[in-house]
């Protein structure tokens, strides 16, 4: 060390003596992270990897319909759908479509009302217990499996609706778009529930101070300010409708038809895939046109799905 | 390396007329840090030598924080978070590490508000001692006891060192989160506003840990108490709005000559 | 404003009823679904018996029990959990630890919502077209367990990645700061206080897992098996697909016996779904700092 501390500092001293060896030195800890990094990385990507392969995989096993025999006029407009047909196989979605959609749209005003009510009293007037209670209740009915539901339709719904409007068939519009309904419900209340409780106390409050009761707190101040999470809620039952396989296959009547009331049976497309690919030979026209109708489904549903994430997103931002 | 800057060269003065044979741990050069557009510290140049305690005061919003940050590399976790010019540890460039975490192992941090990890009060101090390896349950066993008792705390958790670190009151935290930063047998110690969520008697009797500290170890203490630096720290520099403005001997900031009005304006309490 | 007295009460009232009204559609939505399921129980519980459970159907499926649809239905699940959980986990501990707030991670969210949403018929036709064809694994309990693991795997992503936010930040600061990497954070702070929620997440799955029927019909599960599944690479019965099966291409099944398998599924589920709420809610009641 030099003497003069003033000299010392100028020609800046000696570290303290370096011991750094290990500042350089990547042990197993630092290469063990680095092979961590990587591995969750993938996990991370998984999820974009799977929906590009299942877009990849059904386009494949649909391709050689899809690209050379199919006529996209007829399959959107005609409603027959006669892929069996030796002579004259006809591959025409418009009567499933329309099944699909009458049964969704029935089970949409069966579930939009009673879910957006019980939510709004699930989270702006239930309290304590009653609402931890309903919560719960409300999770544990969306977890009732879909096949559990088209059974139900079979064997409870079918009779009553029989018994009660004196019709011959009791599977059909009605009793598919209940069952469809009471699914879908809990789930839209669930997030109908989120979007109400994503308001903030603040927005309540302020209503309040200006001596406004709970209801009108809710209809002036939540609601408005929900609003798109509630849109999101009701988007993403209707996506859940629109993809609902077993209890439309069990509880629709399964017959293909352009319905003229809530009587009449009719067939989904989620239904005719299920109903259907298990009898087909793999790669003939048939098969590859149950493919196209996963290739429309997947499209579809994507979009309502993007559509609802967007929707939500948006209440997120503002 | 650092052009000799007319500050650098001062400061220097002043450590030596204290202790000529001190050296330097921790040379700041050119620093300048950055979050996206907006430079929140720039122009830091000064040398922080060994066994000493050197305070970094200055009101809310100086820069203090960050640059305790970019000193242990933290810049690293915040992405929006850039770092300019040196800094030299050792005399090493942070930033020319390949093993970054060798560095953090070596400068032990006190943040203002205490954490307790939610392990025991045993496992919070022995978790820097296992990542460096060490597995013997008895040396562990002499680690957890000499820093608790170094940081005050010893007396009163040595009965439930089974007990949760994070459930612990305020002030024990505290002392858990010292006596965590001291099992890393760090060379530097950075402590942030240790004593907000203190209280005074707690503060007290730190502030003596870290009189007796400094034969180890060189200890960073940034503090928005001014007598607080006074009582501990041999020399202190001013951070104000993103600059350095002063850096000296801590009792000449207060009774001496300073550079800068502000410097003595601040310690005098007329701003802050 | 103090002299509005009477439109406040009217006001009131207006309160009241409206309570009552939601109240009502609450229970409108919910009692039916009790109704249901009351009478499963009562139509079912005649069939259950032990004998039920540990036997093999018999007459062409028209009596006797559903212990190869259960057994099948464990392998199914067993084998999904393998594959996706490990797999959840890691994508969930990207999402929360590693990946930054830009559109990568946002696409990444997107296509998880999108495995969710994406109807159960068309992960069936992937399992077809990728596991059982293309990979050449056959219908077998791994195209199934496969196709089922991909299905409910943001189930588990979802549940990891809320468990691990809960850990407050400032304790992943604290242990980068001692010079932890950040696998180091990960392992011994921030997992072990997440592994309860995890947990949550996985009995969730294995709720989802034994439900579900169309993504198994063609992947693995058979209508009926005159044998037990002895490695993955075999087919197997399910007891989801066994009451679509009971219920609707078997004539000739006594009345009460679906009721019986649809009365086991539900019991499962119900029960996994409970247990998943209970555990939920007696740690949140647990304090840890």
């Amino acid at each position: 060390m030099a003497e003069n501390p003033i000299v010392a500092a100028v020609e800046r001293p000696q570290a303290v003596a370096p011991q750094e060896a290990d500042f350089d030195n990547r042990n197993s800890d630092w290469f063990i992270d680095k092979a961590v990094q990587i591995l969750v990385f993938l996990g991370g990507i998984s999820a974009i990897v799977f929906i590009i392969g299942i877009f990849v995989f059904i386009t494949k096993e649909g391709a050689g319909f899809l690209f050379a025999d199919l006529d996209i006029v007829e399959f959107f407009t005609s409603p027959r759908w006669r892929p069996t047909s030796e002579h004259n196989p006809t591959y025409g979605i418009l009567a499933l479509v329309v099944g699909t959609a009458s049964v969704t749209g029935l089970a949409m005003v069966v579930a939009i009302p009673f879910s957006l009510g019980a939510a709004i009293y699930i989270a702006e007037f239930a309290t304590g217990k009653t609402r931890e209670f309903l919560k719960v209740l409300v999770e544990l009915l969306a977890a009732i499996p879909s096949v559990v539901w088209g059974f139900i339709g079979l064997t409870i719904m079918n009779p009553l609706i029989i018994q009660v409007f004196d019709v011959p068939v009791g599977l059909n519009v009605l009793n598919a778009g209940v069952i469809l309904g009471l699914m879908a419900a809990p789930i839209m209340t669930s997030i109908a529930e989120d979007a109400l409780n994503a308001v903030p106390d603040r927005y309540r409050e302020a209503a309040e101070a200006m001596g406004a009761t709970r209801w009108q707190v809710t209809i002036r101040a939540v609601l408005p300010a929900a609003k798109n999470g509630l849109l999101g809620a009701v988007l993403l039952g209707v996506g859940r409708g629109f993809g609902e396989t077993m209890a439309v296959l069990m509880a629709t009547g399964h017959s293909i038809n352009l319905p003229s009331s809530v009587f009449d049976s009719v067939r989904a497309l989620t239904a005719t895939i299920a109903a259907e690919l298990g009898e087909t030979a793999v790669g003939s026209n048939h098969y590859m046109a149950l493919f196209t109708i996963g290739i429309f489904l997947f499209v579809i549903t994507f979009i309502i799905n993007l559509t609802a994430d967007l929707i939500v997103r948006g209440v997120r931002k503002g | 390396m650092v052009e000799g800057s007319e500050k650098v060269v001062t400061a220097a003065q002043n450590i030596h007329t204290l202790r000529p044979d001190a050296r330097v741990k921790l040379e700041i050069a050119d620093l300048a840090i950055s979050y996206g557009a907006q430079t929140i510290l720039s122009d830091v140049n000064f040398s922080i030598y060994e066994h000493e305690i050197f305070g970094i005061i200055g009101p809310a919003n100086a820069g203090k924080t960050s640059f305790i940050k970019a000193v242990n590399r933290m810049d690293m976790f915040t992405s929006s978070m850039h770092v300019d010019g040196q800094i030299l540890f050792n005399g090493r460039d942070n930033k020319s590490l390949r093993n970054v975490y060798a560095l953090r192992n070596r400068i032990g941090v006190v943040f203002p508000l205490p954490v307790g990890l939610p392990l025991s009060v045993y496992d919070n101090v022995a978790l820097a001692p296992r990542l460096s390896g060490i597995k013997s349950k008895e040396k562990l066993d002499v680690i957890v006891e000499r820093c608790l008792t170094r940081a005050a705390l010893w007396d009163e958790v040595k009965d439930r060192l089974d007990s949760l670190g994070s459930l612990l009151s305020g002030g024990q935290q505290q002392r858990l989160t010292i006596a965590r930063a001291l099992s890393q047998d760090p060379e530097l110690l950075m402590l942030d506003e240790f004593s907000i969520a203190v209280d005074p008697v707690t503060t007290m009797r730190i502030e003596d840990v870290l009189k007796e500290l400094k034969k180890e170890v060189t200890i960073i203490l940034v503090t928005n108490l001014v007598q607080q630096a006074r009582r501990l720290a041999d020399r202190t520099a001013f951070f104000l709005e993103g600059k350095c403005v002063e850096v000296g001997i801590t009792e000449e900031l207060f009774t001496g000559t300073v550079k800068d009005q502000r410097t003595r304006d601040y310690v005098e309490g007329r701003f802050g | 404003m103090f002299v509005a007295t009477e439109l406040n009460q009217q006001d009131r009232k207006v309160q009241g009823l409206c309570g009552i009204l939601f109240m009502l559609m609450t229970g409108l939505l919910i009692l039916p679904v009790l109704l249901i399921l009351g009478t499963l129980i009562y139509k079912g519980g005649s069939v259950i018996s032990a004998e039920f459970l540990f036997s093999e159907p018999t007459n062409g499926m028209t009596a006797g029990g559903i212990f190869p649809a259960l057994y099948g239905t464990i392998w199914l699940v067993g084998v999904a959990l393998l594959i996706s959980v490990p797999l959840g986990v890691a994508a969930a501990v990207y999402l929360s630890e590693y990946a930054g707030d830009n559109w990568f991670t946002r696409a990444i969210n997107l296509a998880i919502i999108n495995l969710a949403g994406v109807p159960s018929i068309v992960h069936a036709l992937f399992g077809v077209g990728a596991f059982v064809l293309f990979f050449g694994f056959g219908t077998s309990i791994l195209a199934a367990s496969l196709t089922l693991a991909i299905m409910t795997l943001p189930v588990v992503i979802v549940a990891t990645r809320e468990s691990l936010q809960a850990v407050p930040h400032a304790f992943r600061e604290a242990c980068w700061n001692m010079g932890a990497t950040r696998w180091q954070t990960i392992r011994r702070v921030v997992l072990p206080n997440a592994v309860s929620g995890i947990l949550t997440g996985v009995i969730l799955e294995v709720s989802r897992t034994t439900g579900e029927t169309a993504p198994i019909m063609f992947t693995g599960a058979a209508f009926f098996l005159p044998f037990l599944p002895e490695s993955v690479f075999d087919q197997t019965m399910a007891l989801s697909l066994h009451l679509y099966v009971v219920a609707t291409q078997v004539p000739g099944v006594p009345e009460e016996l679906p009721y019986g398998v649809a009365l086991v599924l539900i019991a499962i589920v119900l029960l996994m779904n409970s247990l998943s709420i209970a555990f939920r809610m007696w740690l949140r009641g647990r304090k840890k700092w």
